[in-house]
């Protein structure tokens, strides 16, 4: 037995064409911290993930705590042991849920009883400094805070592997200083327990006892910061990280070295005047000053939400201030209107161009927009691919260039109108070094060289300390302005980093942790953990489900009074009843039998009259327009010949656009018109003669009202359609938001994730159907002749069916409007087919029938409608209904053996 | 002005190029103009098509087996001969949507002139079929008694004949109606979604911001989305007119292609302007999806295209009156129907640019107010 946790070999991973990871080997010792360091997209994360179990390995062996990680049984057995964070500020918490609801949810799933996991949570919140804030919610966390409790649903089960990912990018530095410490005590406390964790910041590898470098999908080298500072012969980390770099990727190399900003003019080009910004309750931005001088780099320097945005975005006028002024070169940015727009040139945060543009269509578009003339669009585009080296990447279309170049572009873009002040919002976040320092030498120049403003945010110290002035931020209020270098003196500190430390500390700053020990004791006794099937963690899967819908009003709203109304107008919309046909007369006869005649019309409650027609083109153009659906023309001499008892012809002329209602128009038009004939017969003396007669019986319907026949339809409609949608959305939310992993990483299995999922659903669905049930007979007054009990078993059987429908799609679909369009159309198009609304299911042949046979709502119309309309129960529905409590095991089987249990 | 057309077009030329690389957006709109016209050309809902049926012969005479073979597809699948006891059963279970009881010495009754009753049981659950099935029933059944007592003798004529004509529909085809309200509805739908899930995808990728910084006006983006999208699902509508609804399905169009076009443009306006707007109210893709199908299924179920206005209750008439596609429904079917001309319509022309007008309006009001509170 060696003391290795996790071994690797030759590991490869592919992202279709793109290779991810290049045949990656690295051995993990018990007890050790090891980092990985590199910037984004070198195939850290993939790393991390494959190590985790989250993701599949594709080529290679990895050994993790004793056995092949490729084997699901070993997976299933140490997966209670690993703990795993992934990338993104708390992406696999749920925002919604509190700190402690959080916490709860993860320790159910590692099958904790209640005491014991009360215990280790007031021990883990103790320890983190997150007690005073067990009830706030995620999502209104601070980024350090939101990170801390990640650590603590991590720590939950006591794993003996903890890996982290990125776990304190874009947190502000005393938060990380807390966060480390935090872990340094865990360590001491656990000493067997082993820690890998993925940095982008440099100088916070400096803390861990073996780095490892990644470049490009493989490992550069690795050793102890002191061993690869050594070798490369350099001061700091960073530079030996560039030193390591393979030479083509050196190549091009440029140091940003900005010149001292020369005494030039004290212009101000930008101030801003106790600028503040509400949302709701929220203070985004708290009574924020400062000027910036033209030509000055200025850097705002903060934590992720701390308000450097909301600042920029008042600025650019994109946001108008609840308080406070912000003045560009002396206006304010509304009143100076357009002109001023093409002295600033913006970069939001996130990379802002169109991605399915190539790199010349972004250019000229930005330059035309900017209402440069057509030949100086095109040299000023040339001049800027030069200077941005786009040579090469001219006609690549901006998705497919890596992020640093992309940023380039952002850049060209943002001076193609040569403003003369850049507000740029985190230009360089996840940008690897080398083309973070070009694009510094880039802003360098334009600030010395063309007297540009820049106004620049970052969450890295060693840019912020590139800058003329920076303002340190936090919570949405300015702590301090200065130069880097005044800055440090003033606090004290040896570097900018420790002056925010200080600065923060000063400030109030985050909650200090308490001292307490992270873990007094370990976990005492695991419960017996079920391989298969452990109700407490479908549980777990309910409760949260459960609490996220209640608190989610969009979803809720939709689920409940949105299909109330997509109820009611379906009720009222779906009406075949043909009652009031428009129709006029054009009587060129004008005797008493034609008003007879026109009399049989105008009497029947089926037909409406209109004023009579006056000649045969006022007949076409009145049925041109619609306004009648049909005419009827009574020739010259009609009296005469009816008197007479000459055979007499009239014309009637019905609307066929709409066949249906034609066809019964035309039967209406042929009931009457018998009518008139049996009342002249009579009135001859004549009795009509019949051989037999025909006893046409309206069965369950007498009155024939449509809505009688089509609302149980409706009904089955949308209890197909809106449960099915509300749960492949669930589950594809968990995907798109990336909670996803917790099923991955956790000993939850998919049976109980499906089905712990399913239920409030299920749940949801029957309190519509109350509703529904209620508006159907109270509103749209139809009556439930049958049983309501065997209706309401009957549409629990069948809502299980249709919400693992909607799971079977959200299997196969990886975005919440794909799930969401997908699921409505494989809903409609069977149901509107195939299962008997609009034609009976016994008029179906050949595939139609078998599609019918297939799909869950052929077997629950002749439920609702059998129980409305035909005044059924148990006893004449029962095999319908055992055949569609078939549908729920068959459908739940699948739709688990098509979900994943690790990523690919 | 110049220049504000000049921007137009620039931001326009790169709402069509993001369109046509958007794959899935391409693929929904293929579809949707040629496979699910053709497959609502060829739904047969409407009509009587294969209709269950059976017969309780209690007869078992020459007349009653006469009855029983007068049922003929397409209309009919072949009668079957069910025990008169199993009758209410087999409603029950919906079986058969009409089941015909024919009595005991039915034949020599009619011959007897005693005017015997044959019995037709309607499932009158079976919406369409039912309604206008039974009045088939009856006239196959009362033509079979007739002949057999005539022996196919001439019967004397009705004092009063009725000519029936179907206008501009003579055989009532369904796949006539189905395919253009086919082009209407995706018209509606597709209108909608595009233009909302440009502005939700512009605001997802942080460009609607950068388009804000820009020396642009809200109207010029928004009329940007407008006619860009407008201009694809033009070429579209009428691609699928020409090709597709007169070329494969050969039906013939009663009125103006190029009139009905303009038509589809104004509407086109309104829609795109609801789409801009709902998407200034939605704050996401899923969200923007939701509210989509809570505007547009009432729209289209309501506005008179599916089943006739007409037959709504008289308040929801008045209701839908002030909504855009009842007009476009209206003047739809009367061009390409009924062969209307512009001075016919010119009323719903109008309305239809109306609300447009409104919405457009609402979208761009909302467009720099929805932008501002959308936290970074």
């Amino acid at each position: 037995m060696t003391d290795a946790v996790a071994t690797a070999r030759d590991v490869w991973h592919r992202y279709g064409p793109r290779i991810a990871l290049r045949g990656v080997s690295l051995t993990l010792h018990r007890g050790g911290m090891a980092g990985l360091i590199g910037p984004d997209g070198v195939g850290k994360s993939t790393l991390l993930g494959i190590l985790a179990g989250a993701k599949r390995i594709q080529d290679g062996r990895v050994e993790v705590l004793g056995g092949d990680l490729g084997s699901a049984r070993h997976r299933g057995l140490i997966c209670p042991r690993i703990a795993y964070m992934p990338q993104g500020l708390g992406r696999n918490l749920y925002p919604d849920l509190s700190v402690a609801e959080n916490i709860t949810f993860f320790a159910s799933l590692f099958g904790q009883g209640a005491r014991e996991r009360q215990r280790r949570m007031d021990e883990l919140l103790a320890a983190t400094g997150l007690a005073p804030f067990a009830d706030r919610a995620a999502r209104n966390l601070s980024g350090g805070m939101r990170q801390k409790l990640g650590l603590c649903c991590a720590l939950i089960h006591d794993p003996d592997l903890l890996i982290l990912d990125e776990p304190t990018t874009g947190v502000d530095p005393l938060a990380r200083r807390q966060f480390w410490d935090l872990v340094d005590r865990l360590r001491a406390e656990r000493p067997a327990m082993s820690v890998i964790v993925a940095t982008a910041y440099m100088d916070e590898a400096e803390r861990f006892e073996h780095l490892i470098a990644m470049h490009d999908g493989a490992i550069l080298g690795s050793g102890t910061p002191a061993a690869l500072r050594r070798d490369t012969g350099c001061d700091t980390l960073e530079e030996s990280f560039i030193a390591m770099l393979p030479p083509v990727a050196r190549a091009g190399r440029v140091r940003p070295d900005i010149p001292p900003r020369g005494d030039g003019s004290h212009e101000v080009a930008i101030s801003a005047h106790g600028l503040t910004r509400r949302f709701g309750d929220f203070l985004a931005v708290d009574d924020v000053s400062f000027s910036i001088e033209r030509g000055e780099i200025f850097g705002f320097l903060g934590s992720n939400g701390c308000g450097k945005t909301t600042t920029m975005k008042m600025l650019t006028g994109l946001l108008p201030p609840t308080a406070g002024q912000a003045l560009l070169f002396g206006q304010e940015m509304d009143a100076a209107g357009m002109a001023m727009r093409f002295r600033v040139g913006y970069m939001s945060q996130s990379f802002s161009l169109y991605t399915e543009l190539t790199v010349q269509q972004n250019l000229l578009l930005h330059a035309r927009l900017y209402q440069l003339p057509e030949d100086r669009a095109h040299r000023r585009v040339d001049a800027l691919v030069a200077t941005f080296s786009l040579r090469d990447h001219l006609h690549v279309r901006a998705a497919a260039l890596p992020l640093g170049i992309r940023q380039r572009l952002s850049l060209a873009v943002a001076v193609v109108h040569e403003p003369e002040l850049l507000i740029l919002d985190e230009p360089t976040s996840g940008v690897d070094p080398l083309a973070r320092d070009r694009f510094w030498a880039l802003l360098g120049d334009l600030s010395r060289r063309r007297d540009v403003t820049i106004f620049v945010s970052t969450h890295f110290m060693n840019e912020a300390a590139r800058c003329d002035r920076v303002a340190l931020m936090h919570a949405g209020r300015v702590l301090a302005t200065g130069s880097p270098a005044d800055l440090a003196r003033q606090w004290n500190a040896a570097t900018l980093e420790e002056a925010f430390i200080a600065c923060l500390e000063a400030a109030g700053g985050e909650r200090p942790a308490a001292e307490a020990p992270v873990l007094a004791a370990p976990v005492v006794a695991r419960e017996p953990q079920h391989r298969w099937f452990s109700p407490r963690r479908m549980f777990a899967y309910t409760r949260r489900e459960t609490l996220e819908l209640l608190r989610d009003h969009i979803r809720l709203g939709f689920a409940v009074l949105g299909m109330a109304l997509l109820f009611l107008v379906f009720g009222f919309g779906v009406n075949l009843d043909v009652n009031t046909v428009p129709f006029a007369v054009l009587d060129r006869d004008r005797t008493p039998e034609s008003r007879a005649y026109v009399q049989a019309f105008s009497g029947s409650a089926y037909f409406a009259e209109h004023r009579p027609i006056a000649s045969a083109q006022a007949l076409h153009d009145r049925m041109a327009t619609g306004e009648l659906k049909l005419a009827i023309e009574i020739p010259p001499g009609f009296g005469r010949d009816v008197r007479r008892g000459r055979p007499a012809e009239i014309g009637a002329w019905i609307d066929g656009a709409m066949p249906f209602q034609a066809e019964t128009t035309r039967g209406y038009l042929q009931g009457v018109h018998a009518r008139f004939l049996q009342d002249l017969a009579t009135a001859r003396g004549k009795a009509a003669t019949q051989p037999a007669t025909i006893e046409t019986r309206f069965r369950y319907n007498q009155s024939f009202n449509s809505i009688n026949a089509m609302m149980p339809g409706n009904l089955a409609l949308l209890l197909a359609m809106i449960p099915a949608i509300l749960m492949a959305l669930a589950v594809v939310r968990e995907k798109e938001l990336g909670s996803i992993t917790n099923l991955y990483v956790t000993p939850v299995t998919r049976l109980e994730f499906i089905l712990g999922k399913q239920l409030p659903y299920v749940a949801l669905a029957m309190v519509s159907f109350a509703i529904l049930v209620a508006l159907a007979t109270l509103v749209l007054g139809v009556p439930l002749k049958g049983s309501l009990a065997a209706l309401t078993v009957g549409t629990l059987v069948y809502v299980f069916a249709t919400t693992c429908y909607g799971l079977l799609v959200s299997t196969f679909s990886s975005t919440q409007i794909a799930a969401l369009f997908g699921t409505a159309i494989l809903t409609v198009v069977p149901a509107m087919q195939f299962s008997g609304i609009m034609s009976p299911v016994s008029s179906l042949t050949g595939m139609g029938a078998v599609m019918g046979r297939l799909f869950p709502m052929s077997y629950y119309l002749p439920i609702s409608v059998g129980t409305f309309t035909k005044g059924l129960g148990f006893a004449e529905l029962g095999t319908t209904m055992l055949e569609l409590s078939l549908f729920f095991p068959a459908l739940l089987m699948l739709a688990a053996l098509l979900l994943r249990k690790q990523e690919r | 002005m110049l220049r504000h057309l000049r921007n137009v077009f620039w931001l326009g030329t790169k709402e069509v190029r993001s369109f046509l690389s958007d794959f899935t957006l391409v693929a929904l709109m293929i579809w949707s103009f040629s496979f699910s016209i053709i497959s609502m050309a060829q739904n047969t809902a409407q009509e009587v098509h294969n209709a269950a049926i059976a017969i309780a012969d209690e007869d078992h005479s020459q007349l009653s087996q006469a009855m029983a073979h007068a049922f003929l597809p397409p209309y009919f699948k072949p009668a079957q001969m069910i025990a008169a006891k199993d009758i209410d059963r087999l409603l029950d279970l919906a079986r058969y949507t009409f089941i015909i009881d024919i009595p005991p010495h039915f034949q020599r009754d009619v011959e007897a002139g005693r005017v015997p009753a044959v019995q037709v049981n309607v499932d009158a659950t079976a919406a369409l079929q039912a309604g206008v099935g039974a009045g088939y029933v009856q006239d196959i059944l009362m033509d079979e008694i007739r002949r057999h007592v005539t022996r196919g003798e001439q019967v004397p004529a009705d004092a009063v004949t009725l000519a029936v004509h179907l206008s501009f529909n003579p055989n009532a085809a369904p796949g006539w109606f189905m395919s253009i309200m086919g082009i209407i509805n995706n018209i509606n739908m597709l209108a909608i979604i595009l233009a909302g899930a440009a502005v939700i995808r512009e605001r997802e990728h942080g460009t609607m911001d950068h388009l804000l910084t820009m020396p642009l006006s809200p109207v010029e983006i928004a009329s940007a989305k407008v006619l860009a999208n407008g201009f694809v699902i033009s070429v579209a509508t009428t691609i699928s007119l020409y090709a597709v609804v007169r070329g494969l399905l050969a039906i013939p169009i009663a009125g103006s292609i190029p009139l009905f076009l303009c038509g589809v443009m104004l509407y086109l306006f309104f829609a795109s302007a609801v789409g801009l707007f709902l998407a200034t109210v939605a704050r996401s893709m899923p969200q923007l999806g939701l509210l989509f199908m809570l505007v547009f299924m009432p729209m289209q179920m309501l506005s008179g295209g599916n089943t006739p206005i007409e037959s709504e209750p008289a308040w929801l008439q008045v209701v839908m009156q002030g909504v855009a596609s009842t007009h476009f429904v209206s003047f739809a079917q009367a061009i390409l129907y009924r062969g209307a001309g512009f001075s016919l319509v010119w009323p719903d022309f109008l309305a239809v640019a109306g609300f447009g007008a409104v919405f457009f309006a609402l979208a761009v009001w909302r467009f720099r107010k929805v932008s501002a509170v959308a936290v970074g």
